[in-house]
């Protein structure tokens, strides 16, 4: 299966209640695969083409606020776009799951794979002090896998999640296994469940309101520190990466997505040069495995972050590495993959060389 | 014979008309003689007599009457700017028995809204909306709107509407009436008595196509700005009568999923 139909696929599994979405590349193939799949017969699952990603995200807004299950997916240009509904809905602390399919950028750019919305991704992105949970797959069963996992975190903590994935992901064909069939929650236990939902005011509660607004400066504050707190407990407990052949390495390579995929790659053949080289592939990019590259940064020589963007990630390792060891980049632009055998020249030039 | 005082007027069997319990008793934030205070009411009186309190689910706009939620006795989300109708969408698709309603100022349907107003009505989302037309953008302060007329004056048009610089006024309502998506189509003021129970007819027979499932029914309610046409209240309606009703003329422009024959 393609990473875009077995996100889709997935959905469906995962009972998700509705889907709003607009035709961008490298995604489309998303709600191609919903609207084939028949969801509304098989689970009774909502899904409707919006006239733009800015309607769509706002029809997500409008569903979430119900207490559904509720999903977009998009590239880059597309996500641009929903990023004011994306802040009204963490303003609002409303779940829900959103894809980014990335493509190199800025602008329309082009159609080919890229990594350059991970600041976009990770902080904030749209107006006012917020943050998405970002989770980044490397696989096509990682992009099934991390609906059921965005789900999880979204409801747990009524906040949006995002799944930054990249037109290589999205595109590539393997072999992945799917959870069964979910049920749809019914419309009695969601108003059991979240009693916070715009579900129609029965008199024995006040009513609901999904609003971001606020215009006491004092409770706005206040509601900002809520969410602060809200982060950190994100941050204490929700931080996932994946560590490779760190305990003995001179050198880590930092990599997510499909360059941590090729920084394996990478891995071996420098091991194979007697360069002692590990491999942080952070799976949540928000929280950042923060601690973890701390720790490291007291026993290794130095870092180097490859991604496909001009250098942004890298920033967040500098953050954690605080000046202790170098940390350098290697990257490329505009659809190009690293190669390989290039990562580990980068790293000999970068890191060792210099 | 003993003096009548007020306590012995205000008895419970000499109520003649009371507060909707569908709305709170909050007081408004409008200035005094505005319309928005009045089409709140008479969308919350059709919510009481329809029984559908606890089914209906709201959406506000930005503008002006952002906070409507803090007056409707009911469940509420409030929108971006201009979004509402695709948040109602979004609403409607998961709970298709619920009745939902967006509540809209010109700025927000009729200019940065303009798309979500069109599709949601091309779709026949089977929804109301009611659509606040006073010429203006009242929230920030008088500026310049889609539908200011010709020669009005705005903070953004000093002079009077340009139209050759500036663009011409819109007709939403005639526009949304060409969409087969559209099932109920109407205009009408809630600036005297008899308007106002007319307006109010057209609110129930909105929720009451809602109910049957007949798609978009569009309610524009032209009405009056104090603040942002700088006039006192009365000056205000007689303005509205002798320059936005020739232009934004009031009845009903599709009835039943037709277009009404002039
Ligand atoms: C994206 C965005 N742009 C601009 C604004 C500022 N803004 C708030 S209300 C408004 C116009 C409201 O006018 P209208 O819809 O006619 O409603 P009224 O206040 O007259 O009832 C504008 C431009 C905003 N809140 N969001
Ligand atoms: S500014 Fe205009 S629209 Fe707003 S409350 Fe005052 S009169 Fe009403």
């Amino acid at each position: 299966m393609k990473g875009n139909e077995a996100i889709a696929e997935a959905a469906i599994r995962e009972g998700v209640d509705a889907y709003f979405g607009y035709p961008i590349t490298p995604q489309s193939e998303v709600i191609e695969y919903l609207m084939s799949e028949k969801p509304h017969e098989r689970t009774g699952m909502v899904v409707l083409q919006a006239e733009s990603e800015l309607a769509a995200i706002n029809m997500v807004y409008g569903a979430a606020g119900t207490g559904r299950k509720v999903m977009t997916s998009s590239s880059s240009p597309g996500i641009s776009l929903k990023m004011e509904g994306i802040s009204y809905i963490a303003g609002s602390e409303l779940p829900c799951v959103i894809v980014n399919v990335v493509r190199g950028g800025p602008g329309l750019g082009t159609i080919q794979p890229g990594q350059c919305d991970y600041f976009q991704a990770t902080k904030g992105g749209g107006h006012g002090d917020y943050r998405l949970i970002v989770l980044a797959p490397a696989s096509v069963q990682e992009m099934a896998d991390f609906i059921e996992t965005g789900y999880d975190l979204a409801f747990k903590y009524r906040n949006p999640v995002m799944i930054l994935s990249d037109g290589i992901i999205g595109q590539m064909m393997e072999k992945v296994e799917l959870k069964p069939q979910k049920k749809r929650f019914t419309p009695e236990e969601i108003i059991n469940k979240y009693p916070w939902a715009t579900t129609g005011k029965p008199k024995s509660r006040e009513r609901n309101i999904i609003t971001s607004l606020e215009l006491i400066a004092a409770k706005q504050e206040a509601f900002n520190q809520k969410l602060i707190k809200k982060y950190q407990e994100i941050q204490e407990n929700e931080i996932k990466y994946e560590a490779l052949n760190t305990d003995d390495a001179d050198y880590i390579l930092v990599a997510y997505g499909s360059v941590a995929r090729i920084c394996m790659n990478a891995m071996e053949e420098a091991r194979a040069k007697g360069i002692k080289v590990g491999l942080i592939r952070p799976i949540t990019l928000f929280p950042f495995p923060t601690p973890i590259i701390s720790k490291l940064a007291d026993k290794v020589k130095g870092f180097m972050s490859v991604e496909m963007s001009a250098g942004q990630m890298v920033e967040d390792i500098r953050l954690a590495v605080n000046g202790r060891k170098p940390v350098e980049f290697y990257g490329r632009q505009g659809g190009m993959i690293p190669a390989p055998e290039d990562i580990v020249i980068a790293l000999e030039q970068k890191l060792i060389g210099g | 014979m003993a003096e009548i005082t007020l306590q012995d007027i205000i008895k419970e069997e000499n109520l003649v008309y009371s507060r909707t319990k569908v709305m709170t008793p909050n007081e408004l934030h409008y200035c005094p003689g505005c319309g928005h205070g009045t089409a709140h009411r008479l969308i919350a009186e059709v919510i009481e007599e329809m029984g559908i309190q606890e089914q209906t689910v709201g959406v506000t706009p930005v503008g002006c009457s952002v906070l409507m939620y803090n007056y409707m006795d009911i469940d509420m989300q409030e929108a971006a700017h201009g979004r509402a109708p695709a948040v109602a969408t979004g609403i409607k698709r998961v709970m298709p028995d619920k009745y939902v309603f967006t509540y809209q100022g010109d700025g927000d349907l009729a200019a940065i809204g303009t798309a979500e107003t069109i599709h949601s009505c091309n779709r026949g989302e089977n929804i109301c909306i009611f659509f606040i037309n006073n010429g203006i953008y009242g929230m920030t302060g008088g500026q310049m709107a889609p539908t200011t007329l010709e020669g009005m004056a705005s903070s953004t048009s000093p002079f009077g509407r340009d139209v050759s610089m500036m663009g011409n006024p819109i007709k939403m309502t005639e526009l949304v009436a060409q969409l087969a998506g559209t099932y109920f189509v109407t205009r009408h003021s809630v600036h005297t008595p008899r308007n106002v129970r007319r307006a109010k007819k057209a609110i129930r027979q909105a929720f009451e196509n809602q109910k049957a499932g007949k798609g978009v029914s569009f309610v524009e309610i032209v009405s009056n700005c104090n603040s942002g046409w700088k006039m006192p209240p009365v000056k205000a309606n007689e303005w509205m009568e002798e320059n936005m009703f020739p232009f934004y003329k009031l009845g009903d422009i599709k009835v039943d999923g037709k277009l009404v024959e002039k």
